[in-house]
């Protein structure tokens, strides 16, 4: 590894000398680039004392698989699991002969995303070969957008749970550089036993939208809580699934640490992350890491890190052949995208299907999950935290307003219920809220009971977790067959709390000289006896009375 | 446009531009010549591979004498065509068995490659592999 990292400054030196002595012969050798061009690769300055704590610099990469029926340049249907090599053309094995073929639908994908993305739309983009072997890239290279990419320009705006309790929330937003269209590559299996790798091409030549974010976050949970809000909008557009484990959606993090005000660190790729939690973790302990190496005067390589979801750590990956040099070059079967303003700027006589007009598309987008949210707050005057949580959970959004519409309390009485004991307990045991055993309706009827004065708060509470527990019985049926109902009679009540007063007599005389507070253990004391079924308010007015 | 101008620029002389327009000939480092082999996988590290490419890069030169400036660099012959957009209908794949005997070696429909790439010779290696070399 380090004799040819070695001989990649050689290189560098020696093509500096040759363009310096020969200006002209600079043609020859294209620019070397990555596809992150822009990266800042000064190493970090030798350990100072630290006056400064070290943070954490994260920019993100999203590849999101196009959701379309075909593949971004041949006609291969586009399906998650089928039989190795079924959906697969001679384009995509990269037959001699065969040429590209794009997909308007994915074009159509990436102008909404960049428009959902508050994208400047390029007009005329272009296609690039992006050049690299490996076996599930049957043609040696990729066809991608190096140069010009689709859209450009963008935010992101996100918000999290934070601060010291994780109550409040911090909204944030993150530039969007650009998104470009590429294909992705094919699936490799390795078969160590044997020393072998199979190849399965199922996956090779369908559309991706790849993301590539500025690194201005800081931490995992920033980084968990983009990505979350991007595959919300992503799915909300139908441009991509966004299911991170079937690999629709795939996030490669690159960190590196500094002082703030300082040039940036040498960075690391983390790649192998399968689901959002674990891409928090997997950042968080990457910045740890080199925050811990440069703190002890190591110094950070520049590498590629798979994430072990088992350890919780990141790994060196296996040895790429030293630094990459992708030689991008145009694309020569494919002349420029271009895509149309309005219908006013078409070319007369054009047919309609060969024309993307971005107007069309704006005018067709669907509502986000910000207006969403902003549209919870106005309609049912809850809490932005609230619609936050509503929309972030799958489904909760649904159920609430379901519920809303067939019960009458306030829908900030009833938010509570759902952010709070529903999705509580579908959180504890990991499930989703379709798999709620409880329904709005039933929820809606225990909700009755409590406004109706049937039964206590804490009462509901209990009936809520036996709803849960018996899958299907009422709310009445439980407070019915467990007497739950609140005792309202008045003799019962005056009976139960004389028994109280006349067996406590230290503190009744207390609560007579003047201590209030020990009432409250009179009156729990009384809903003891009454295994919590008696009305708080008469209970505290007949013991109020007797202490007198 | 651009065309244009570069054959305009070769007729109007009617010999090679002077080689005295150009700076010397390009000294290819032993260690870019190992880069592009590796790039390219094409071995071309003989007395003739290296006049070639020198050639091959004085003849590129030309494109120097020619004023650019105001031209937009052309990318592609096509760039005057319009991009055919496809209707996203699955018309293609179900070839596997067409596809799978275009490979030597195939397991239950997998395509059988050894485990990663095969990792280049090593520079000594490489050099007493090649005869004629020079380097």
């Amino acid at each position: 590894m380090a004799a040819s990292r070695v001989t990649a400054n050689e290189i560098f030196l020696n093509i500096k000398e040759i363009s310096t002595r020969y200006p002209k012969a600079l043609c020859l050798f294209r620019q070397i680039s990555t596809s992150r061009p822009h990266y800042d690769k000064q190493p970090e300055p030798r350990t100072k004392s630290a006056s400064q704590q070290l943070v954490g610099v994260v920019g993100l990469e999203v590849h999101a698989q196009i959701n379309s029926n075909t593949k971004l340049f041949s006609g291969s249907p586009v399906r998650f699991s089928a039989p190795p090599n079924s959906l697969v053309s001679f384009f995509d094995a990269s037959l001699p002969g065969t040429l590209p073929m794009l997909n308007r639908r994915c074009v159509e994908a990436a102008v909404m995303t960049g428009l959902a993305l508050n994208c400047t739309i390029n007009k005329k983009s272009y296609f690039d070969r992006k050049h690299y072997f490996y076996a599930d890239l049957p043609a040696g290279y990729q066809i991608t957008q190096q140069r010009k990419p689709i859209a450009v320009d963008g935010v992101l705006t996100y918000s999290y749970f934070g601060g010291k309790k994780r109550s409040q929330m911090i909204r944030k937003s993150v530039q969007i550089k650009q998104i470009q269209l590429e294909q992705d590559s094919g699936k490799s299996l390795h078969d160590d036993d044997r020393s072998q790798t199979l190849i399965d091409l199922n996956r090779a030549g369908v559309g991706l939208m790849e993301l590539v974010m500025e690194p201005e976050m800081k931490s995992g949970e920033e980084a968990a809580a983009a990505v979350r809000e991007l595959q919300l909008i992503l799915q909300a557009l139908g441009t991509c699934q966004g299911n991170m484990s079937e690999g629709q959606l795939r996030v490669d993090a690159n960190v590196s640490v500094h002082r703030p005000g300082e040039p940036l660190g040498i960075r690391t790729e983390v790649k192998n992350i399968n689901s959002i939690r674990y891409l928090a973790r997997a950042i968080d302990y990457e910045i740890q890491r080199q925050i811990d190496a440069v703190q002890s005067g190591r110094a950070v390589q520049n590498e590629t890190r798979a994430y072990d979801s088992k350890s919780g750590e990141t790994v060196p990956m296996r040895e790429k052949e030293g630094l990459q040099d992708y030689r991008f070059m145009p694309e020569p079967n494919l002349p420029a995208l271009i895509v149309y303003e309005d219908n006013a700027s078409l070319p007369t006589g054009i047919d309609p299907s060969q024309a993307v007009v971005v107007q069309k598309i704006k005018d067709r987008l669907p509502e986000l999950p910000g207006v969403k949210r902003d549209r919870l707050v106005q309609t049912y005057g809850i809490l932005p935290e609230h619609s936050f949580t509503l929309v972030n959970e799958d489904g909760l959004m649904e159920y609430f307003e379901t519920l809303m519409k067939t019960t009458q309390r306030e829908p900030r009485k009833v938010i509570g219920w759902v952010t709070n004991e529903l999705l509580g307990h579908l959180k504890q045991r990991d499930m989703s809220v379709s798999q709620s055993p409880i329904s709005p309706a039933h929820l809606a009827e225990l909700l009755k009971l409590q406004e109706t004065g049937r039964i206590s708060s804490s009462a509901a509470k209990q009936v809520f977790q036996e709803m849960w527990r018996s899958g299907g019985k009422t709310a009445c049926q439980i407070v019915q067959e467990q007497e739950l109902g609140l005792v309202h009679d008045s003799a019962q009540l005056h009976s139960i709390c004389q028994k109280v007063v006349d067996s406590h007599p230290d503190e009744v005389h207390a609560v007579r000289n003047g201590n209030k507070k020990v009432l409250n253990k009179l009156i729990g004391l009384v809903q003891k006896e009454t295994k919590g079924r008696a009305d708080p308010v008469l209970v505290k007015e007949i013991l109020q009375q007797m202490t007198q | 446009e651009f065309i244009r101008k570069l054959w305009e620029g070769l007729l109007v002389q009617s010999k090679p531009p002077l080689t005295s327009h150009f700076p010397f000939p390009a000294q290819i480092p032993p260690d870019l010549v190992d880069k592009l082999e590796r790039l390219a996988l094409v071995d071309f590290r003989t007395k003739q591979g290296l006049e070639c490419l020198e050639k091959a890069i004085r003849f590129a030169d030309q494109l120097h004498v020619v004023d650019t400036t105001g031209i937009e660099p052309m990318d592609s012959v096509l760039e005057d065509r319009a991009l055919y957009l496809r209707e996203d209908t699955a018309v293609d794949g179900g070839c596997a068995e067409e596809l799978l005997k275009l490979s030597r070696k195939t397991v239950e429909e997998y395509f059988v490659v050894p485990p990663g790439n095969i990792p280049l010779p090593k520079k000594e290696e490489r050099s007493s592999m090649l005869k004629h070399s020079e380097l």
